[in-house]
């Protein structure tokens, strides 16, 4: 979007906030008892003020009321939404606009409500909804995009207020979601920092992720080198294979980094210069004993390990 | 006065690697192939090349391409920036390196896959892959992350070989920071400590505690260099550079040279210390007082061995005997060094080194100050320099 389209988009899209959605209009049916019954069996909420008439009928309010959360349940539109689809009002036409522009994702952020007046069976409860405000342009985790609010005013049928409900609704352009945090609303769960992958070095960590630490080997005149390069550094050659280390390996020096901490890490996490058996040193981790049990010279085994979410590594224990 | 380097330094070799849209290589195989085709092409070999020069915008580290190409020991690289305007200013630095006798065989390049890789056309924009990032990602995903745990690594196993132990760090750490007690420019003015307050302080990297580690600092520091002849007529009295190298030894890695055969060492900061000798006509023995670049409190101890001071494993007795104290054999750090002054990347250290030749420093030692020996940092390519009095 240029700065001039975005203007333009923005224009028609404040226009919208003060809009009514809907006017006063009634529920299908008036507040009753099996509604109710339903409600606050699927809620777990076992008030006698609900569904007792018997213990209602001695309270201070001399009958049973509607969960004044069920406020909003009344006017639900029902299956027929499912089979014939919501009936086009400005806030349906506005999300239609939202799509049109790319804003295709939704996400429900709050819901707010206020109770003044209670509701009992026989009461009809009336609804009327206005595009009440659309916040200015976000940037968010999800994407960019805009929160509108809706204010939802439910009354009786003698005109006299139920209480409202605000619903803050974030629509936004999708950016591609982490793996873990696509399905949920969970936080992303830090995980350790990669390597980059170029032509040089992509090759050995793609083996990692397949389990297996590679030693690259000049063609030429069979040196092993590491960390990879693209050329022998002992007869030029650029010609190269690898062979899958058997993980052997003995510490040549250790260290554990216990300040700063570093989100994605585990605590004091051990690391180690490790010579392997095939020649070349490596440095990777320690791990399975403590740190004090560690030392120069200790021989080590090592195997290839899912270390969090997203990162296969290397990991050397106590042989 | 009109640059004095007429026909002192020759082009030799050239080599141009395939041109193409798509390489298909990374841009460090680029540098690699393009150096050794220019050695054949001149009829020498890899271990003849002792310098390089490039652009500030090439992506390939100096000692990533020696090690690609199997170049031993460096004693010079140099950078031009400005884009294309490096192009004969990396030729430049060449022939300044040549005519003074830094280097005898350098290589200039450039390298890039400026078309399938990072593309001019995107500006400034998007993400650079470059061999120094490939280079940091063996140590990241393990946790090995700050120069903290870099030099930590080093220090347990030359502590392990040496039989040094923390006794000697904290002398370092102490003699430092009682001079800058005197400093009024030092973070640790007037604020001393003992070996309790030492021993109690948090563990940063096994062995390294808090204050075997310098600070991180904001500020500046710029030190002028002038002819001698111009020095004559200025202000202050001149201090003139006896000799400075610098040096990156086979095999070198930036802070991570853990892949030779013994990696306990800074054998960079020999060739350093060999070539700073050889230029000055000095030996140890003429060196009074000492700015050793302090990171971390044990790399002073290696530099006090890699400078000849005393041999391999006697840095912890030497600094014992109170070396590095103001009535001591070689009074060092006398601002406060970077541990206890600030840390700005020994700029600082050239400073004071400057004010102890001058008879200046707020720590100023009895004896005559003749020369001073000044120090880069350690575990990388590094350098050092020896001033002395302008005669």
């Amino acid at each position: 979007m240029t700065p001039e389209e975005q203007k333009a988009f923005e224009d028609k899209l404040y226009a919208y906030v003060g809009v009514k959605v809907c006017s006063r209009k009634p529920a299908k049916d008036a507040v009753n008892e099996t509604m109710i019954r339903h409600w606050t069996e699927v809620m777990g909420d076992n008030n006698p003020a609900y569904t007792d008439m018997e213990w209602a009928a001695s309270s201070r309010r001399g009958r049973t009321i509607a969960p004044p959360a069920m406020m909003y349940v009344w006017n639900q539109e029902g299956y027929s939404v499912a089979s014939s689809g919501r009936a086009s009002d400005p806030q349906t036409d506005m999300v239609e606009f939202f799509n049109e522009h790319g804003f295709t994702g939704v996400l429900g952020t709050n819901v707010k409500q206020e109770y003044s007046r209670e509701a009992s069976p026989g009461d009809t409860v009336y609804v009327e909804m206005v595009i009440d405000s659309i916040s200015e342009r976000k940037a968010t985790a999800r994407g960019t995009g805009y929160f509108f609010e809706t204010l939802a005013t439910f009354s009786d049928q003698n005109n006299e207020t139920l209480g409202t409900q605000r619903f803050r609704v974030l629509k936004f352009i999708p950016q591609e979601q982490p793996a873990a945090a696509a399905d949920t609303n969970e936080l992303q769960v830090p995980t350790r920092i990669p390597s980059p992958r170029g032509h040089d070095n992509g090759w050995w960590w793609n083996a990692v992720d397949e389990g297996k630490v590679l030693i690259q080997r000049c063609k030429s005149c069979q040196t092993l080198r590491h960390p990879p390069r693209p050329m022998c550094g002992e007869c030029q050659s650029m010609e190269w294979d690898s062979i899958e280390s058997t993980l052997d390996g003995e510490v040549m020096s250790y260290t554990s980094l216990r300040h700063p901490k570093i989100p994605g890490y585990p605590s004091d996490p051990i690391c180690a210069v490790i010579k392997l058996a095939e020649g070349t040193n490596i440095v990777s981790n320690v791990v399975g004993c403590e740190f004090a049990d560690v030392h120069i010279g200790m021989k080590l085994k090592g195997k290839v390990e899912q270390v969090d979410e997203k990162t296969m590594l290397p990991q050397f224990y106590p042989a | 006065m009109v640059a004095n380097i007429k026909d002192k330094a020759v082009i030799v070799g050239v080599h141009n690697t395939e041109f193409s849209k798509d390489s298909g290589v990374s841009e460090l195989s680029l540098a690699a192939q393009a150096v050794k085709g220019a050695i054949d092409d001149a009829g020498l070999k890899p271990s003849d090349i002792d310098g390089f020069a490039t652009f500030t915008m090439d992506s390939n580290d100096e000692i990533e391409v020696a090690r690609a190409v199997g170049c031993g020991d460096m004693t010079f690289w140099g950078r031009s920036h400005y884009g294309g305007g490096a192009a004969t200013g990396s030729l430049h630095q060449a022939v300044m390196a040549v005519a003074t006798g830094m280097a005898e065989c350098v290589a200039v390049y450039r390298a890039l896959n400026g078309r399938s890789g990072h593309r001019f056309s995107d500006g400034v924009s998007g993400n650079i892959m470059t061999a120094d990032a490939i280079h940091w990602g063996w140590y990241m995903p393990y946790g090995l992350l700050t120069p903290a745990s870099w030099v930590a690594m080093f220090n347990q196993r030359w502590m392990h070989l040496t039989g040094v132990t923390k006794d000697a760090m904290f002398e370092v750490a102490h003699s430092t920071r009682e001079y800058a007690v005197n400093n009024p420019n030092a973070f640790f003015y007037g604020r001393s400590f003992d070996r309790a307050e030492y021993d109690a302080a948090r563990m940063i990297a096994d062995p390294l505690q808090l204050f075997d580690c310098c600070q991180e600092s904001d500020g500046a520091s710029c030190v002028i260099v002038t002819t001698p002849e111009r020095a004559r007529d200025l202000k202050q009295p001149g201090v003139s550079v006896r000799g400075v190298a610098q040096a990156a030894a086979a095999d070198q890695e930036q802070m991570t040279s853990f892949y030779r055969e013994e990696f306990a060492a800074i054998p960079e900061m020999e060739i350093a210390a060999k070539n700073c000798y050889e230029m000055s006509g000095l030996s140890v023995d003429d060196i009074d007082a000492a700015i050793i670049y302090d990171a971390f409190s044990p790399i002073v101890l290696w530099q006090l061995e890699a400078w000849g001071f005393c041999g391999f494993g006697e840095s912890g007795d030497f600094v014992l005997d109170g070396a590095l104290r103001p009535g001591g054999r070689l009074p060092t750090n006398t601002h406060g060094g970077q541990l206890s002054e600030g840390y700005i990347h020994g700029v600082n250290g050239i400073v004071e080194a400057t004010r102890l030749v001058r008879g200046q420093s707020l720590n100023q030692p009895d004896k005559e100050i003749n020369h001073a020996l000044v120090t880069s940092g350690v575990g990388i390519p590094t350098g050092g320099a020896l001033l002395g009095k302008l005669d």
